[in-house]
């Protein structure tokens, strides 16, 4: 957590002669949250997963991948500090939550006592104290939610991705979570992408938005655009929007 | 549903240009990883090549350990002037091809009149047992089960046939070798209703009956013109296995099949046994024959898939909707498949009542007396070859179960994607007759000096063992939510860690199924264990193919029960084992505290 962005140089995507993503070339600032939108199938996930090391090889990915200064383009997901939270929480089933939790546990907390107590605390921090013990499939959604996340953080990660992380809570449950999931970003001033379909999200989350698309790259108000010809895909980034409310 | 066994598509990285990286990180060396699905390949189908190559030349008279030094067509000239060959291949062919064609239509009858009911559900329960228990002792039970002095004539007996005494019939070993169609229709519908289920699925098979009965079709109907075709595709191989299986099977042909002739697997086994060993080269012809017609089988199945599928084609966009016919065959179909799996369980029930009979007089339906004698006398005799077969089961379906998470791991972690050709590959066991290979394996296993060994006797199984092994769990194992291993390299895990400590926990179930499943068919293989244990290894189903011949049907009923309950054992330990583990966990995880599950 050391306060470096998330550098994206020149990042494009291709399924076999499909061109999804043009270069994009995108600076992500310690705690910004930037919104990533378009229409189903133009990328999105694709992109978080090449950011995280996990893209299907089936995809043909080029550019560079920065956290702070390290380039950590040609590493295994597992060695890039990138942590990553999709639309499910995907809580291991076999494991309780404390293990769920303990599992995220860097292996350098070594003793068995630390690693309880780390759990236990951040159950506390997050108001499901006595939870460790539990089987997740026992657990709200929201609970679920805030499970996941709690993990994503325990492993310390100098960057995040956020696949649609918010779309199977209602309403209600959906903003609290979005607050507390962008709080810990701004605490921990961590470069975060977050995609979505639902402009409340893009708003919420206050930083650039980035939009995939066909649109030709004319928006004045967009900043340094993809390499797209005309007609071809695109992302544009346009700056924050304004707020409903002020 | 494919395997992985051959990199076909793998991910092309690193074309583009210099800023390129290898597509996805996951591409990583593994290791000794990278080898399991060349290591497997060559486990399985080397032996099979080398046995053909084994076979084929003794048939055209090469052979040097029994003097055949020079090539020549006597062997051939023989085996076609053998007076028993035209008799046993007509009843090959007869028996083999019927017994097919009733196991596909009983399966797709049931599943076309049968979906979406209670009945249809329940199946799903009982198939994994049935599936379970060895030909030999389904067989063994059958003949229990329809011999004049079988329990059925035993319940009509006297007040409806007037048999006082056990008649003169040949119904079991029948020179038409129906019975011998009954026990293969016994095993075979079970197997392809659980293929026909898997490939259910797959298709979308309730929304494309949905679909057509709001469009006013009858749901047999429905199921026929719907699903029909689009699953058949995926149940063609497991036919072609059952159709080489009926063509060429040895144990259930000696207990149920005629004598004179007996069919042409069987002949074979005779001819290889033969004091005189020069009869080895007309066997050895006799092999190549058993392929030739397998293969002829095979191809005309395919040919008549062609036929039908183009006849059928103006049927399915005919309009007929299924009248009024349609409850009836309904019916029909489902009294016959319950009739079907009601007699493999009474065959069962027969052996386990033999097995503690004692006095039971023709036409008593039950035993008067009842004992454990036959167990106490027999239990010296059963250990040795109840525990060769417990441990090469256990054996051949460790190294089976292993090689396959090797090849399903190798396959994700490089994302390579399943083929049609793997698969053909993996069916190659399936599909070529046992008798046409072990020999020249046999032989092959002599010259290295390992025939009638533990490690041959293992390998031999694991032949047969590994592809059911990797057909039950290749499914689960490629369907596992692969973002529950994204999220957990992204957390720090190593690709091994991920493989060790969250897939084989989350899929305990599948893998200990499909352990138990390969445990079944090591259990139940005959000719395997009769060629390459060299005679000196003696299973469970071995003793229990040769008592049948003629022992006291007591003895007979000890060894093949226990023939049948291993399996089912294994199966019940497979399923009980994760319930048990997960009931243990808030307790483990109380006492040994949540945290330290994560130390590593």
């Amino acid at each position: 957590m050391s306060g470096g962005a998330l550098r994206l140089c020149k990042v494009s995507l291709r399924l076999g002669p499909r061109l999804l993503l043009p270069p994009l070339s995108l600076t992500v600032r310690a705690g910004e949250v930037v919104t990533v939108t378009g229409p189903s199938g133009c990328g999105k996930s694709s992109l978080l997963a090449y950011l995280c090391g996990t893209l299907d090889p089936a995809f043909r990915a080029s550019g560079r991948v920065f956290v702070g200064a390290v380039d950590v383009t040609g590493l295994p997901p597992e060695r890039r500090r990138i942590g990553i939270l999709f639309q499910d929480d995907l809580l291991f089933p076999h494991l309780t939550v404390g293990e769920n939790l303990a599992f995220g546990l860097p292996a350098a907390v070594r003793r068995g006592r630390d690693r309880r107590e780390r759990v236990e605390a951040t159950l506390a921090e997050a108001g499901l104290a006595g939870f460790a013990h539990r089987d997740p499939a026992t657990l709200s959604g929201g609970q679920r939610a805030r499970v996941a996340l709690l993990r994503m953080l325990l492993s310390e990660p100098a960057a995040l991705l956020l696949d649609e992380p918010f779309s199977k809570l209602d309403p209600a449950l959906r903003a609290k979570f979005r607050q507390t999931v962008f709080d810990h970003v701004r605490r921990r001033a961590l470069p975060t992408l977050l995609v979505t379909h639902d402009p409340a999200d893009a708003e919420a989350a206050g930083g650039r938005v980035v939009a995939f698309g066909h649109a030709p790259a004319d928006d004045p108000a967009a900043g340094p655009a993809t390499e797209g010809k005309a007609g071809g895909p695109v992302a544009v980034i346009r700056p924050a929007p304004l707020p409903r409310r002020s | 549903m494919a395997p992985p066994l051959r990199p076909v598509t793998a991910g092309h990285p690193g074309r583009g240009g210099a800023g390129a990286l290898r597509a996805g990180s996951l591409l990583r060396p593994g290791g000794l990883l990278r080898y399991v699905p060349a290591l497997t390949l060559s486990l399985f189908l080397a032996p099979i090549a080398a046995g053909l190559v084994g076979t084929w030349l003794p048939a055209f008279g090469w052979l040097p350990a029994l003097g055949g030094q020079s090539f020549g067509l006597s062997a051939w000239r023989a085996l076609f002037a053998a007076p028993e060959l035209p008799g046993a291949v007509a009843l090959t062919l007869g028996t083999g091809i019927l017994a097919t064609v009733l196991s596909f239509a009983l399966a797709v009858g049931f599943c076309a009149a049968c979906h979406g009911t209670r009945s249809f559900a329940w199946l799903r329960h009982v198939l994994a047992p049935l599936l379970a228990v060895p030909h030999a002792a389904v067989a063994i039970g059958l003949a229990f089960l329809v011999a004049p002095s079988g329990w059925i004539a035993r319940l009509l007996s006297p007040w409806a046939t007037g048999w006082e005494t056990p008649p003169d019939l040949a119904v079991v070993r029948d020179p038409y070798g129906l019975s011998l169609v009954l026990g293969l229709v016994l095993k075979e519908t079970p197997y392809l209703l659980l293929m026909s289920l898997g490939a259910l699925g797959q298709v979308q098979a309730e929304r494309a009956v949905a679909v057509a009965r709001a469009l006013g079709y009858g749901p047999a109907t429905a199921w026929l013109k719907a699903v029909l075709p689009q699953i058949y595709p995926q149940i063609r191989l497991p036919l072609y296995a059952v159709l080489a299986f009926s063509l060429s099977v040895v144990d259930v042909a000696l207990v149920l099949g005629p004598g004179t002739p007996p069919p042409l697997a069987p002949l074979l086994l005779r001819w290889f046994n033969d004091p005189d060993l020069t009869m080895r080269f007309q066997a050895a012809a006799g092999a190549g024959l058993q392929l030739v017609l397998v293969a002829a089988a095979i191809a005309l199945w395919a040919g008549g898939e062609r036929l039908v599928g183009r006849l059928a084609r103006p049927w399915l966009s005919s309009g007929g909707r299924g009248g009024a016919g349609e409850s009836l065959a309904r019916r029909v179909i489902g009294g016959v498949t319950a009739g079907l799996i009601g007699a493999a369980a009474l065959c069962l029930a027969g052996l386990a009542v033999w097995s503690v009979a004692d006095r039971w007089r023709y036409p008593d339906p039950l035993p008067t007396t009842w004992t454990l004698g036959n167990w106490q006398r027999h239990v010296e005799a059963l250990a040795w070859p109840a525990w060769t077969t417990l441990m090469v089961g256990l054996a051949a379906a460790a190294v089976a179960t292993a090689l396959v998470l090797g090849c399903l791991e190798n396959e994700q972690r490089h994302g390579l994607r399943p083929s049609a050709r793997g698969l053909w590959l993996l069916y190659a066991p399936l599909m070529v007759p046992q008798v046409s290979f072990l020999f020249g394996a046999q032989v092959l296993l002599v010259r290295l000096g390992l025939d009638g060994t533990w490690p041959a006797l293992v390998w031999s199984h694991l032949l047969f063992v590994l592809p059911y092994v990797f057909l039950s769990l290749a499914d689960p194992y490629r369907a596992l939510d692969e973002r529950y291993v994204r999220t957990a390299l992204c957390l720090g895990a190593s690709p091994a860690r991920v493989f060790w400590r969250v897939k084989l926990p989350m899929l305990l179930r599948p893998v200990l199924v499909a352990f138990a499943i390969g445990f079944a068919v090591s259990v139940s293989l005959y000719l395997p264990t009769l060629f390459a244990g060299g005679g000196r290894y003696a299973t469970l189903t071995t003793e229990a193919v040769s008592l049948a011949a003629g022992a006291d049907r007591r003895v007979v009923g000890v060894y093949a029960f226990l023939q049948a309950m291993l399996p089912l054992l294994a199966f019940a330990a497979a399923l009980a084992l994760p319930a048990a583990l997960r009931r243990r966990r808030p307790r483990r995880a109380m006492r040994r505290g949540s945290g330290s599950e994560g130390a590593g």
